[in-house]
């Protein structure tokens, strides 16, 4: 029963929620107002508010999110480790270093194109050596630190760019990308990284089946009738594309690809196939309502919709880890 | 009619061989025993036949077909295989577990058709299991657990089984329950190729036992030809006592 209203329950948080946005701010706007906004009434103060600022940064979180987690839920059916993410093995950070190369080389300049591509690259090379690791080593722990030393070259390698930045202007966009924000997005913006999160979460969906037979292990997947390889090109391409087109929209966010996961699996009898789209909406759901957080917080500065993700969900990465410990040995 | 084959099959990994050419012959009818020590060849040579592992030499077919060329899923449909390792990744309903036999139909765990539904009832039932559909998979017994994925093997409805030590490190009793469903498949019409360790238990429930012993097929036939205490010494090198069908180890050699 709780199963057939999840994700009809979860959609309508996201709808109330992205609802909410519009009406919280720094200018709080009445309810009333904010649905005549949404229809073409309202002076054109409060349209300029909800369509260009509130609207597209509410809807920039949630793909965000939905990306993080369809690709989170995904790669943790692959690998069978629910400590997978695209975060912790890696391809956030990997994603952000190539978006990062084409703004510093001002290659992004040339063509609104380059980012969004450039980061999907830096996802697609960061997920395929995840994945041809995976083949060779059964541990999960060995994943993990291959994950950690891509972190950690990617951060070295942005750490490098921004001590060579030309001016400040460069190290501020820079360090953006590191952080991961929503602030001031447009719909352009979510317009030029959409086709890719479509692509991406369209072949993770249907390819979803495949990931529910891994539950038996590789051996035993192959002998009831899957496709190994072809299971594992297809979840490493959807979750490069959708994690390479979330870090193009808001840089690199972590933690939430974990967190969303592992919330929906006893919803769904831990199938991993039926975590794909509730983990998807959960993870949208979470980074807008924290982005909502960071923008009523009375901080001086607006803290980064990324720092905030990573001082919740790195807890919460302890945590899973800690009771697996106890589970497995 | 099913059929796997081998004819003079080997297996080489880098430069060892694994598997001399082997001939084996599984159809349906049938329960034979592979039997060998460790190390002798058993599961490169169950893979090979079945497709999933390269072979060096020989041929390997599926009811007429070479099995390397099937697809996942039409291998599926002929032959179920339990792999010796058996690792659930995730604490899924023993329902949901059972469903995933029937993959290769298009099925998948909470989108059965109608036909699905029934071979997981039908496998569900055939093993024991109806009181435990709903449970999880992490609450069971090692024997509950090896029925599960017996069941989920038989959901598949192939006319051939082929399994890897479906017995190993079960207690006596549940090492008889769980070869008396085997049994039960191969009195209704399938025939199952299974390797085991236990001698006698073999000698109880083979029709045919082929012996295994440094990468060759030493010996293939019916209990009552092949099970001696010469056969043993060389394959083991162990001392028995036999008498038809009833084994007991004295000791090494």
């Amino acid at each position: 029963m709780t199963q057939r209203l999840l994700v009809p329950g979860l959609l309508l948080a996201c709808l109330i929620t992205i609802f909410t946005a519009c009406l919280l701010g720094s200018t709080p706007l009445p309810a009333d107002r904010v649905l005549a906004a949404f229809f073409g009434g309202a002076d054109i103060g409060d349209r300029l508010v909800v369509w260009q600022i509130r609207l597209p940064r509410a809807l920039a979180a949630f793909f965000t999110g939905a990306a993080l987690g369809i690709s989170g839920a995904a790669l943790q059916g692959l690998l069978r480790n629910p400590l997978a993410e695209p975060g912790v093995l890696g391809v956030s950070a990997s994603a952000s270093l190539f978006a990062t190369f084409s703004l510093y080389y001002g290659l992004a300049a040339l063509s609104p194109w380059v980012l969004p591509i450039s980061a999907i690259a830096g996802a697609l090379a960061a997920t395929a050596l995840i994945a041809l690791a995976a083949i060779r080593t059964r541990s999960v722990v060995t994943l993990i630190l291959i994950g950690v030393g891509l972190s950690s070259f990617s951060g070295a390698a942005m750490s490098l760019l921004m001590n060579l930045a030309p001016n400040p202007f460069s190290l501020s966009d820079m360090i953006n990308w590191m952080l991961g924000s929503v602030a001031n997005r447009s719909f352009e913006e979510i317009g030029l990284a959409a086709p890719f999160l479509i692509a991406g979460a369209g072949i993770l969906l249907a390819s979803r089946r495949g990931l529910s037979a891994l539950t038996l292990g590789e051996e035993a997947a192959t002998g009831v009738g899957l496709n190994l390889s072809n299971q594992r090109i297809l979840t490493v391409l959807g979750a490069g594309l959708a994690t390479g087109g979330s870090v193009a929209l808001a840089g690199a966010i972590g933690f939430v690809g974990i967190v969303a996961p592992h919330i929906i699996r006893p919803f769904v009898k831990h199938d991993p196939a039926r975590s794909l789209i509730p983990s998807a909406l959960l993870a949208g759901l979470i980074l807008m309502i924290a982005d909502i957080a960071i923008r009523i917080l009375p901080t001086s500065n607006e803290l980064k919709l990324g720092v905030v993700a990573a001082l919740i969900g790195a807890p919460a990465f302890v945590w899973i880890a800690v009771q697996r410990r106890v589970l497995n040995g | 009619m099913a059929e796997l084959l081998t004819q003079d099959l080997s297996v080489k990994a880098d430069t060892i061989l694994l598997v001399r050419e082997a001939n084996l012959r599984l159809v349906p009818g049938e329960l034979v025993a592979l039997l060998g020590p460790n190390g002798a060849g058993k599961t490169s040579l169950l893979k090979a036949a079945l497709g999933l592992e390269k072979r060096s030499a020989g041929l390997a077919t599926l009811d007429g077909t070479d099995s390397e060329k099937l697809s996942p899923m039409q291998r599926a449909r002929r032959v179920a295989y339990l792999p010796q390792q058996r690792p659930l990744a995730w604490p899924n309903t023993v329902r949901d577990v059972v469903a995933l036999g029937r993959f290769a139909y298009g099925a998948a765990p909470g989108k059965l058709s109608p036909a699905d539904a029934e071979a997981v009832d039908r496998a569900i039932a055939q093993c024991g299991l109806a009181d435990l559909g709903d449970r999880n998979t992490d609450t069971l017994s090692g024997g509950e657990l090896a029925r599960v994925h017996c069941a989920r093997a038989f959901a598949a409805n192939a006319p051939l089984l082929v399994a890897d030590e479906p017995v190993a490190a079960l207690d006596p009793r549940h090492q008889f329950s769980t070869m008396d469903i085997v049994r039960q498949f191969v009195d209704d019409g399938g025939g199952a190729l299974v390797v085991l360790h236990d001698i006698a238990l073999a000698a109880r429930y083979a029709t045919r036992m082929v012996w295994m012993k440094e990468s060759r097929i030493v010996a293939d036939g019916p209990p009552e030809e092949t099970l001696t205490p010469e056969r043993l010494a060389e394959i083991y090198g162990v001392r028995s006592r036999i008498d038809g069908r009833t084994v007991e180890i004295e000791g090494t050699l």
